[in-house]
């Protein structure tokens, strides 16, 4: 059999396999039950000392939120400081200036929304002391925060009647301590040993056989590669991210970054079943997100291995697949495999470039981003996942003629009100974006936005908008996008998509968890079963999907039926 | 929490690269005659005809920097290019019939500095090189064959060629300047043996 339809498979099957027993791993760590990492406790606790934490301290979800965006804000500030001085401050051996306000404000923004939208490259834009002090540093605390929020969330479903949801520090912290950081560890001295570098001297020039001198940047990479992996970030090291040659070597550190992005995700699905111990309806929502996961994947493998059409028509041998924009060592079949998995989750990291795949795998990507959650980002994925059900809920209660009721809490007007305006204003926000940018491109020719005519343009900007709004971060990265117009509008779409679904889906479990809980009785609708959960999957596909398709048939589609 | 990561995390990290790393956290070199000639990892421009051609590449193999084309399937621009390049490499393998051009070697790679092409990639330049060398077509396919590296465990993944210790192993197999001269003195155990020092 094909071994690069094999290595797709083994990274599929690891997948699956190790997401079980991590998901219980993870609700152990928030439940604060014993675990072999228990060694981090003193630092822990010296961390809290030092922060002036109470970690015994209860918060109603207010409060809690209020932590969140607090530290949030105060990341913004140290990122933005750091960012324009970094030519002035130490581990700078390339000797790269800081970067402008707007530059450092767009940048500080899309890692602060664990989004990574890059609008400079990373050889050149930063330097070591800012790759590791706020790239990094933030790929760490966003992640932790989407984390410490969907634990919030879980401990509320799982109490009957509570005002409290938990303390926000506490889960942050462990976040970090007992999840991503040991797991950074582990595959950054993996990476290592394959040849991802790991100093802190600057560029190495040399001279090629050709006797031409060639210069190659490298730097702390091993430290960032793993944590923009893990923590769906996708923000690369180097401006290429993951199909360079130095951020991920052979097939091996393929896989074992590809693994990376989906392992948190996925856990996360389980790690809920465990906390609320309701295992029967995490398994069914694991179910269907790893459906239309693998669904994606197996079009899109068969979409790069198959190759461009425009190629085949110029009868030159084409048995690897479409090789534009992808790396020999990874291949068309690995690369559709990461196009899907990093669009699935927000990772956004990319090893090929996206821009160049065949027209109905980027129309997959797309999709993927614009319903958002199937796995998607650590814990907001799991977050988004968790609106829909609540509407789900609703229409089905609407439909059999019972209480809509969601783990023994009725579903009232209020909290289906959020749960809308969430699950609205993603649609919301891709095709006014994209709406305006198309008017502005089409009124003015000249604009120098696209990197290719026609449909594919169209899909370009398309793109991008719902990047932004899905706090993905990957691109068609032919868009001519360090612009005004694209910096600001693309800045607003980070921000919403970000705070917006999480305050909301914080409130919603918040303003549940304090009503009163009704015992499951023969009039109680099941959410853990097949049927709610196809029902489930109808109401992504219509309310997510079918708003989306009028803007893919005149991008994607349309690019794929040109001949 | 700044200080356990940006502090304690990356020292572990960069002590296990002094350790483990194949270069002491560097990126791995390739040498030739002890003089660093490339980075094994970041693929290099060859254009002379005594050489194997890597991929084109969109930013003219520039390892400070790094970029794919990012052109659409469909662009008619784009189509042009890779026609222009199909030509070309006919050009120079007037041998080859036009469906014998893998498409690997006349498409941008993603990160502008890959490394490798495909074994298929390597095998259609053995009669070019030989030509341009005054070797023996049999010899440079061995040598190819000997420096094939199929998929990882040999189960998955793609099979690939690195173009720079390929190049190598020809230069160490007969040294630019002398062509003609030393084809007798190497034979059949030239590539396992520029194979050995080159892995180090």
């Amino acid at each position: 059999m094909n071994t690069e339809i094999l290595g797709v498979i083994l990274q599929w099957t690891l997948l699956v396999a190790l997401c079980y027993p991590l998901g219980r791993y993870i609700a152990k760590v928030y439940r604060g039950e014993r675990t072999w990492l228990d060694f981090m406790a003193p630092l822990e606790r010296r961390i809290y000392k030092i922060c002036g934490i109470d970690p015994d301290e209860e918060m109603n979800w207010k409060k809690f939120l209020k932590a969140l965006l607090t530290v949030n804000l105060f990341w913004f500030f140290w990122g933005m400081l750091l960012l324009v001085c970094q030519g002035w401050l130490p581990l700078n051996p390339d000797g790269n200036p800081g970067q402008s306000p707007d530059l450092a404000f767009n940048t500080c923004i899309s890692f602060m929304v664990n989004c990574n939208l890059q609008h400079y490259s990373g050889e050149t834009g930063l330097s070591y002391f800012t790759q590791l002090f706020v790239i990094m540093l933030f790929q760490f605390v966003t992640a932790a925060c989407g984390m410490a929020a969907m634990a919030g969330i879980m401990k509320a479903l799982a109490a009957k009647s509570t005002q409290t949801i938990g303390n926000f520090w506490v889960f942050l912290t462990r976040s970090v301590t007992r999840i991503l950081m040991p797991l950074s560890l582990l595959v950054g001295i993996l990476l290592i040993v394959n040849g991802t570098p790991m100093s802190f001297d600057g560029r190495q020039t040399l001279t090629t056989l050709e006797g031409e001198e060639q210069v190659i940047s490298q730097g702390p990479t091993a430290a960032i590669v793993p944590i923009k992996q893990l923590g769906t970030n996708g923000g690369g090291y180097f401006g290429v991210n993951s199909s360079h040659p130095l951020e991920n070597p052979n097939a091996f550190t393929n896989i074992l970054e590809c693994w990376s992005i989906l392992i948190l995700p996925m856990a996360m699905v389980f790690a809920f079943g465990f906390y609320t111990r309701r295992r029967r309806l995490a398994a069914w929502i694991f179910a269907v997100m790893l459906f239309a996961y693998t669904a994606g994947v197996v079009c899109s493998v068969w979409q790069e291995t198959g190759g461009s059409k425009q190629i085949t028509e110029m009868g030159i041998a084409q048995d690897m697949g479409s090789m534009e924009g992808k790396e020999i060592r990874i291949g068309p079949a690995a690369s559709a495999m990461w196009g899907m998995t990093t669009t699935v989750t927000s990772n956004g990291s990319v090893n090929s470039m996206h821009d160049s795949q065949t027209p109905l795998s980027g129309m997959l990507q797309m999709l993927n981003m614009q319903i958002n959650c199937w796995f998607g980002g650590v814990g907001v994925g799991w977050m988004n996942y968790f609106a829909f059900l609540i509407v789900a809920v609703f229409i089905s209660g609407l439909m059999v003629g019972r209480t809509p009721e969601f783990l023994g809490h009725k579903v009232e007007a209020r909290e289906m009100k959020i749960a809308t305006m969430v699950v609205l204003m993603h649609p919301f926000l891709i095709l006014v974006g994209t709406g305006i940018a198309a008017a502005l491109a089409a009124a003015d020719p000249g604009i120098g936005w696209l990197n290719n005519p026609s449909f594919h343009g169209l899909s370009e900007m398309l793109y991008e908008f719902t990047s932004s709004a899905a706090n993905n971060g990957s691109g068609f990265e032919g868009l001519g996008d360090n612009t005004p117009f694209w910096n600001i509008s693309t800045g607003i779409a980070l921000i919403m998509g970000r705070y917006f679904p999480i305050v909301g889906q914080v409130a919603i479990a918040g303003l549940l968890a304090s009503k009163k809980f009704i015992p499951e009785s023969a009039g109680t609708l099941k959410t853990d079963t097949g049927t709610f959960s196809v029902m489930t999957f109808a109401v992504i596909l219509i309310v997510a999907a079918l708003a989306f398709f009028p803007a893919l048939a005149l991008g994607p589609v349309a690019d794929y039926l040109t001949f | 929490m700044c200080v356990v990561l940006g502090v304690g995390y990356v020292l572990v990290l960069r002590l296990a690269a002094a350790v483990a790393s194949p270069n002491g956290g560097e990126a791995e070199t390739v040498a030739l005659d002890g003089k660093v000639v490339g980075a094994a990892n970041v693929g290099q421009s060859f254009t002379d005809i005594r050489y194997f051609w890597g991929r084109p590449s969109a930013v003219d193999y520039n390892g400070g920097g790094s970029g794919g084309s990012n052109k659409g399937t469909a662009n008619p621009e784009y189509l042009a290019e890779v026609e222009q390049r199909v030509q070309d490499f006919l050009t120079a393998h007037p041998y080859l019939s036009r469906d014998e051009v893998p498409s690997e070697m006349v498409t941008a790679s993603g990160s502008g500095l890959d490394p490798d092409i495909s074994p298929r990639g390597a095998q259609v330049q053995v009669s070019r090189v030989a030509a341009a060398r005054g070797l023996d077509t049999a010899v440079v396919r061995r040598l190819v064959d000997s420096l094939t590296q199929g998929p990882w465990l040999g189960l998955f993944g793609t099979s690939k060629v690195n173009v720079l210790r390929l190049n190598v192993a020809l230069d160490e197999m007969q040294p630019v300047g002398t062509p003609g001269q030393v084809e007798r003195t190497t034979g059949t155990d030239g590539g396992s043996e520029s194979d050995s020092t080159l892995t180090k």
